[in-house]
């Protein structure tokens, strides 16, 4: 069987709408540097480097990883580029992971990163003509569909959308890395700001982000650290195709079985009950409670409830995205990273204002494309 | 370390106008599958490298994927990276010892934009890219180090050519000097596939597996000032650390001739028959030709004319990141 995986240091660069003091050569040094900080390590410690990061348009840069080689110390070393679509971040760690499970590497740097200011995120993801209709500019017009027939299916009020954009944002707060900080937010000022794409408000996306995030990952024999370790119980990706006849698109099949395979990994029967906190992808408000049913932390259709009753709140019984989520901080390469990351931090106990005390399970989720790639981890305090 | 083998490997090469990437790949992976007798449903990991910029889209890969037919949901990861780096992810996931067999694939259409500007975009974006170099000027400088270096001729230069079967002519001008149009490689759409399966499963699928008993890569600073463009450390470190010793057959990913002397140097193939498939010289399909190298390597050895190989692969400008794959038979 794969060996243990420990995560041993986590750093992320303070998140903003346009990182103008840095390169993109200074940002992910600025995560990696605070990851290694974090593990008590230097440069020189690391065997390899996995990067990842969504599609090279967003900074007109091919294969950036090349140039971002001597940066990262990755010189003399192997490193691999991953790119599963918004998923990135999540497929990066478990590439980053994989190979200390498979027994190749005892340390291993991995950094994910966006730096969606250097281009304009929404045309970069616009396909082009004339292979593509061009039907939708950017995800919120793609999703929004998918959103309306959430609704319809499940008779949802049409304000859960609206009441996880605020709760989110509150979170947001208590991190002191997230890019947006409204601590003045209310349920009007959410319902009353501007219909991008019905359902979905201006209040209720994702911003666009320049940031990164960076893990050490270790083997058992090298999992010391100055601060105790999170322990990887599962991990896993799926895929399926964006679109055929009678693909699910509210609830995608791939979502679920990823959901089921790492569950099994790290031996979770009910996840609701026994995940202490939850760092999943939720670019758009409503995917919250999408999101709730695909993972099976509720029955088709209630998902919504668990927002509504305030489960999915910081102090419930469920909480959701403690740490603002992708709600408050979106570089998009790094933003599954973030969510692995952040799950980590909550086991690890170094997740500060927004730690759930006691946290010792942790999911950490990253979907992207439309729906349709998955990647998820399952993190503990204690080794498996 | 758990056994892995190339089972089966399929490939496609050429300049294509009709067809798409999906269509490109669709053929390959159906042959790679007939070849062994498996379907998309017999396989515990698929990866894949290919690269948005040559197909100018974002996402190029999510489409790419219509190709294998992901459903019912399949566990998938990609690179953006030559389709060898996609095989190394592959290895290491098949490592685990949950899984036995996996699909890599690579797909790449150099034809469809100007290549020559797309891949100026492949530099340093604040000091490099702005200034325009084009890969065979970049080349070139790499060239004219390693002739003034070692003493080698452009005469040196046009026999690799010569032996990878290109029509060598001495008298047609430089394209950047002191490479020719006989020294550079063609434009090349491609897509290649590749089985690996583990232990027994490998010897049920082929007679001959392709075992992989060492596989390495390594990069190198970007900064062409920063490195010595004459020899290849990265390539000498990954094949030393995958165990490029006693090969008789070496696929060698080197786009441009003065490439192959120097990757002849780094990995030390004292005997070896280079490139029997032409190499890149031949057929240089971007995010593809490497996983070509490996699989080309592989079918010495399912052909049973090779008893230990290596493949080679390469990305980045002048030889900056190489992979070193060596496979035996048993």
């Amino acid at each position: 069987m794969a060996n243990p995986c420990a995560i041993i240091g986590i750093g992320q660069t303070k998140h903003d709408t346009k990182r103008e003091d840095c390169s993109q050569i200074d940002l992910v040094r600025e995560a990696a540097k605070r990851a290694l900080e974090d593990a008590g390590l230097t440069w020189r410690d690391i065997d390899a480097v996995v990067i990842g990061k969504a599609p090279d348009t967003f900074e007109g840069v091919m294969m950036p990883e090349l140039f971002l080689a001597d940066a990262l110390g990755a010189v003399g070393k192997p490193m691999l580029r991953v790119h599963t679509a918004g998923s990135v971040g999540g497929s990066t760690a478990l590439v980053a992971a994989s190979l200390i499970q498979a027994g190749v590497h005892d340390r291993v740097l991995t950094v994910a990163y966006e730096k969606q200011s250097e281009s304009d995120a929404m045309w970069a993801l616009a396909m082009k003509i004339p292979f593509s209709p061009p039907l939708v500019a950017g995800a919120g017009g793609y999703f929004a569909p998918h959103i309306r027939k959430y609704i319809a299916q499940s008779k949802a009020p049409d304000d859960i959308g609206i009441k996880v954009a605020v709760k989110d944002r509150l979170n947001g707060v208590k991190n002191p890395y997230a890019h947006l900080h409204l601590p003045n937010i209310t349920y009007e000022e959410v319902r009353d700001s501007l219909m991008l794409w019905d359902p979905i408000r201006y209040l209720e996306t994702c911003p666009s982000s320049d940031g990164a995030c960076a893990m050490v990952l270790a083997s058992e024999s090298a999992s010391n650290a100055p601060t105790r370790p999170a322990w990887v119980h599962g991990g896993a990706m799926r895929s399926e195709p964006t679109m055929f006849a009678g693909r699910d698109e509210v609830n995608p099949i791939a979502g679920q079985e990823c959901a089921r395979d790492v569950y099994k990994q790290a031996g979770i029967s009910d996840p609701r009950k026994e995940f202490d906190a939850a760092e999943i992808y939720v670019p758009f408000s409503w995917f919250e409670a999408m999101w709730m049913e695909n993972l099976h932390f509720a029955p088709i259709g209630d998902g919504w409830k668990m927002t509504d009753t305030g489960a999915t709140a910081i102090d419930g019984d469920m909480p959701i995205n403690p740490s603002g989520g992708v709600m408050c901080s979106n570089p998009i390469g790094a933003s599954g990273m973030l969510r692995f990351a952040e799950a980590a931090m909550q086991v690890r106990g170094q997740a500060g204002e927004h730690q759930i005390d006691g946290a010792r399970l942790a999911l950490g989720h990253a979907y992207g494309g439309g729906s349709q790639y998955y990647a998820m981890w399952v993190v503990g305090s204690e080794k498996p | 370390m758990r056994d892995v083998a190339v089972v089966a490997y399929s490939a496609w090469n050429g300049v294509e106008h009709e067809r798409n990437e999906v269509e490109i790949l669709m053929p390959v992976v159906r042959d790679v599958f007939d070849k062994v007798g498996l379907t998309k449903n017999d396989i515990g990991f698929t990866c894949s490298g290919t690269s948005d910029y040559l197909a100018g889209q974002p996402f190029s890969f999510v489409s790419a994927l219509d190709a294998v037919g992901a459903w019912p949901p399949i566990v998938e990861s990609h690179v953006e990276m030559d389709g060898a780096w996609a095989l190394y992810e592959a290895w290491v996931r098949l490592q685990h010892g949950d899984l036995d067999t996996a699909l890599v694939y690579a797909v790449g259409k150099s034809t469809m934009g100007d290549l020559l500007d797309v891949l100026a975009l492949q530099l340093d974006p604040y000091v490099l890219t702005p200034l325009w170099p084009d890969p065979v000027s970049l080349a070139a400088l790499q060239a004219r180090a390693y002739l003034e270096k070692t003493g080698k001729t452009e005469d040196d230069l046009a026999a690799v050519a010569e032996s990878r079967g290109r029509r060598v002519d001495r008298a047609s001008g430089y394209i950047a000097s002191p490479l020719r149009r006989h020294d550079c490689p063609p434009i090349t759409d491609g897509a290649a596939a590749v089985v690996l399966a583990v232990g027994d499963r490998a010897r049920e699928l082929c007679e001959r597996p392709a075992w992989i008993c060492g596989i390495d890569h390594r990069i190198e600073q970007h900064q062409l000032g920063a490195r010595d463009l004459t020899r290849s450390e990265s390539a000498k470190v990954a094949a030393d650390k995958a165990g490029a010793s006693g090969v008789d057959v070496a696929e060698l990913h080197a786009p441009f001739t003065h490439q192959e002397l120097i990757l002849r140097d780094a990995i030390g193939l004292n005997g070896a028959t280079i490139n029997p498939s032409g190499g890149a010289l031949k057929a240089n399909p971007l995010m593809v030709a490497g996983l070509e190298r490996i699989g080309e390597a592989a079918s010495r050895v399912l052909d049973g004319s090779a008893a230990k190989v290596l493949g080679h692969a390469t990305s980045g400008p002048c030889l900056q990141q190489n992979l070193v794959c060596v496979m035996e038979s048993r």
